[in-house]
């Protein structure tokens, strides 16, 4: 509009000098639609933030009600009579023992004396309500309370998915028979548990302590929870002093000359290659160069250091930067060597800003799935590992795997294990927020 | 756990060495009546910097090298007749001894493999016990030399310095070879791949179908079964990013702008970490978002319009994609737009403009280049995404520019191939690897570009 207005003056001035009262009542005319104009683009500004927001609630919101349920699933009570002879033939509460004997038949001989299966087909059908972990659950039982022998206690066992789905609503009555996964029979001894009241609701003691496991109800994120923690670990010792040695040779030491230069250079084009290449570096070098294993959290955690590198000495760098010359000035003045100067003053001040860069290149790392794919942590692993040379799997790699599931029940588990990784993002980035509020100082 | 017990060893006797070092320059200076040059601490350091620096070095080539060198003794063990059975693969071998070694015996091995196995055991008991000897050997001379070195005339701050330095130097020479190890890793895996393949037919063939070196061998005379025809991927990846882009432009864009010049500076601190915050949401999540919330969305609701929305869509990947790299954009664009200089917009307002006119006549073109650069970077950030397109998008290689359908990408044929087991010589897995070049090059490309862009733009103002 403005841009008219100026072009028209122009032409007119050519011709003829337009009255100052015509020029007034342009752009007195123009005014409300100029306006209009600027509150448009104000209410577009305000529409694009919104609906951006609004994508992170719709996210957050569908991976916490689908997630929330994840963490609590059904258990049934049953009467156990812990008879000793039956459950620990040798006597000797050693593993070989307890895998002799028949724990899952007593739980199964409690169940029937409930439900009164008649005749061989509804015993196994009712052998399988309840989950496939009933017999390492009363080994575990008695290994931590050998008193339990003898006496007759009330037990929680975990349902098998498909009646889980059933109680939750997703498998419905209503559907005829041979569409859903559990027939009319096995309904019927649900509902009959149900009326003696020993299904119950409760906080899931699988998901947090359990391991990778095919059976969705007893699958859990602890073994994947420790992989992290390793991965992280390795990660972390070997990037930060790494990041900050880089860093405080480029920005301390270091003349500007031509190898510094290549170093940044390489430093930024780093930060910019896609995470999966960093993945076929490390196949390719560690795992088939080095000849180290496949998916120990030590070759993931290199992987991840290599990766994250850029971000921590990018950081580390304008967190040194800001460190103001007046204090390397005062040190120098009173005799202090260059090193001295760094390691007692640079570094202190600087550490901070170091500290938040590398909080947040950790929860990158935390949150990073394809580089740890291509040096196989996606097998699948039952055992906890326990230190960083055992075969183990990381939290969104477990995701990742979860996802690609067909049981319905894995759904909720994956969420519930992305609703434990997003705390643990959330944590790190609001611990890197505070150190950088608290901790920086301003010069 | 023997590599655990001799660091832990190597630790202990540095440290006993910085002891040994510092009651040295403490004698010295009772001996002489006379401060030494440097503080008496730095002696100690300078001793077991020097005995322990060399010893881990010795330590560490010897425990990369000891496996490599067994597997290639080990070769000798192995009988004629295994290794000229034609489908001898030395790696499998070797695997097969290694679990053996570690007591991971599935059914009965042959009785070579268990030779092998107790041969490769005695070696690593050999083996380990060399180790200790010459790390012992190492750090008992470097920390004596060291320690003979201290005399009253000895500068050991200036020593303890240069090592320290060059710790530094050394460390930073990292990020080179970090660079050095991708190329070498990808180009050289390329090379060989395109000596199977040429690479017109990987560029410009139209179909993509690859299949390992077997399943051609089992179809004897069907020559070419598998073809590496990578342009349904590339199309894959420029649909996919094309509606991220078309989602994530627009609303990065009017985010970017309300932020810098509408915005009070309360509602800015509150909604730019905000926004940033779809950056830091790991991208495994948002895969599961877009293969389990937003295409059955699709699919439901392009039912209802008479679409048929396949159920692993460009579309579900290029949106979510789209959420995820506003950030890039907003952020990015925000702080170039707040860096357009106060005075272009004065001048502007001087003139009688409204805010709308000054934004969209001065500021913005003024802040085009960065704002294109911003984008440019989003680009090359939706062009390397893998888990999202891995989880969502599908893998079948159609070429084809309906959003509806499933496509492929890049990055998640990389995945594919490259995940689980494979045999590193077939031309499946090369193909990854060529893959991979292309994406470096590309992704590396467009970040050259921007910053070629941003630095131009910045010459206009200071």
């Amino acid at each position: 509009m403005l841009c008219m207005l100026l072009k028209n003056t122009e032409n007119n001035m050519n011709k003829k000098i337009i009255n100052p009262e015509d020029a007034t009542n342009i752009v007195k005319n123009s005014i409300v639609k100029r306006r209009s104009k600027d509150s448009r683009l104000k209410l577009f500004g305000r529409a694009a933030i919104g609906l951006a927001v609004c994508f992170l609630l719709i996210l957050f919101y569908s991976i916490f009600t689908k997630g929330y349920p994840g963490f609590f699933q059904y258990y049934v009570t049953l009467d156990i009579n812990f008879d000793r002879e039956r459950i620990d033939p040798k006597g000797d509460l050693s593993d070989n023992s307890l895998f002799d004997g028949d724990a899952s038949a007593i739980v199964n001989e409690s169940l029937f004396s409930i439900i009164e299966p008649k005749g061989r087909k509804e015993k196994k059908l009712a052998k399988k309500i309840v989950s496939s972990g009933k017999d390492v659950r009363i080994a575990k039982m008695v290994k931590d309370d050998p008193g339990l022998f003898g006496t007759v206690t009330q037990v929680k066992f975990a349902l098998d998915d498909d009646i889980d789905s059933f109680l939750r609503g997703y498998i419905k009555r209503e559907t005829p028979e041979s569409e859903r996964r559990i027939n009319d029979k096995v309904i019927g001894f649900i509902d009959k548990l149900n009326e003696e009241g020993r299904i119950s609701y409760e906080f899931s003691d699988y998901i947090l302590s359990g391991s990778a496991s095919g059976n969705p109800e007893m699958a859990g994120i602890k073994g994947a929870f420790i992989g992290s923690l390793l991965t992280l670990s390795v990660c972390l010792l070997i990037a930060f002093p790494l990041g900050v040695a880089t860093a405080v040779y480029l920005e301390e030491i270091a003349k500007k000359n031509r190898i510094t230069e290549i170093i940044e250079v390489n430093i930024n084009n780093l930060a910019a290659v896609p995470s999966v290449v960093f993945g076929i570096m490390g196949l390719a070098i560690f795992i088939s160069i080095f000849g180290m294993p496949r998916s120990i959290p030590l070759v993931g955690g290199m992987v991840l250091a290599l990766m994250t590198l850029p971000t921590i000495i990018i950081s580390s760098r304008a967190a040194i930067r800001a460190v103001p010359p007046s204090v390397r000035d005062a040190a120098y003045g009173i005799g202090a060597s260059k090193l001295q100067v760094i390691f007692h003053h640079v570094i202190p001040l600087a550490m901070p800003g170091m500290l938040t860069g590398t909080i947040i290149g950790m929860a990158q790392a935390l949150g990073e799935t394809a580089p740890l794919l291509m040096i196989g942590m996606v097998a699948f692993i039952v055992d906890i590992p326990n230190s960083v040379v055992d075969p183990g799997t990381v939290l969104p790699v477990q995701i990742f795997m979860w996802a690609d599931f067909a049981e319905r029940m894995f759904i909720q588990k994956t969420s519930a294990a992305i609703i434990v990784l997003l705390g643990f993002l959330i944590a790190m980035n609001a611990l890197a927020v505070y150190l950088r509020k608290k901790l920086e100082r301003r010069w | 756990m023997f590599s655990f017990f001799l660091l832990t060893g190597i630790l202990i006797i540095s440290l006993f060495f910085f002891l040994l070092g510092y009651n040295r320059a403490k004698n010295l200076i009772n001996l002489n009546q006379k401060n030494l040059h440097s503080l008496t601490h730095y002696y100690g350091i300078f001793c077991s910097l020097s005995a322990l620096l060399p010893t881990l070095g010795v330590f560490f080539i010897f425990t990369i090298c000891d496996d490599l060198v067994f597997a290639e003794l080990v070769k000798e063990y192995i009988p004629n007749e295994v290794i000229n059975s034609k489908d001898y693969n030395f790696t499998i071998v070797l695997a097969q001894i290694n679990n053996s070694v570690e007591g991971l015996i599935f059914g009965t091995p042959p009785q070579w493999v268990t030779n092998a196995a107790e041969i490769w055991k005695s070696w690593v008991i050999k083996s380990n016990i060399l180790t200790m000897i010459v790390c012992a050997i190492t750090i008992l001379t470097s920390g004596f030399l060291s320690y003979k070195k201290i005399h009253s005339e000895f500068r050991s701050r200036n020593a303890v310095e240069k090592i320290v330095m060059t710790i530094l130097a050394v460390s930073s020479v990292i990020a080179i070879l970090t660079t050095i190890a991708i190329i070498f890793s990808v180009v050289f895996e390329s090379i060989r791949f395109f000596a199977l393949i040429p690479y017109d037919e990987f560029l410009f063939g139209t179909v993509w179908n690859p299949q390992f070196e077997g399943a051609e061998r089992a179809g004897s005379g069907q020559e070419g079964l598998s073809q590496y025809g990578a342009i349904p991927l590339f199309a894959g990846t420029f649909l996919i990013s094309i509606i991220a882009l078309c989602v994530s432009v627009p609303i990065g864009l009017f985010s970017a702008i309300y932020l810098s010049e509408y915005a009070s500076s309360k509602e800015r601190a509150f909604f730019k970490p905000l926004l940033e915050v779809l950056a830091g949401i790991p991208t495994v999540v948002y895969g599961f978002f877009a293969a389990l919330t937003v295409a059955p969305f699709l699919r439901s609701s392009g039912s209802m319009l008479g679409l048929d929305i396949a159920s692993e869509s460009a579309l579900a990947a290029g949106l979510v994609m789209g959420i995820m790299i506003i950030p890039f954009i907003s952020s990015l664009s925000d702080d170039v737009i707040n860096a357009v200089p106060q005075s272009l917009r004065d001048a502007g307002y001087g003139l009688g403009s409204t805010k709308n006119e000054t934004v969209m006549k001065i500021v913005l073109p003024a802040a085009l280049p960065g704002v294109v650069a911003s984008i440019i970077l989003a680009v090359s950030r939706a062009v390397g995404e893998t888990m999202i397109v891995v989880m969502a998008a599908g893998l079948a290689a159609n070429l084809t520019a309906n959003p509806l359908e499933a496509v492929t990408t890049v990055t998640s044929q990389i995945v594919t191939i490259l995940v689980g087991d494979q045999e590193f010589e077939s031309a499946k897995t090369l193909s990854a690897f060529a893959l991979a070049l292309t994406l470096i090059i590309i992704t590396l490309g467009m970040n050259f570009y921007a910053l070629h862009v941003v630095k131009k733009y910045r010459e206009q103002y200071e």
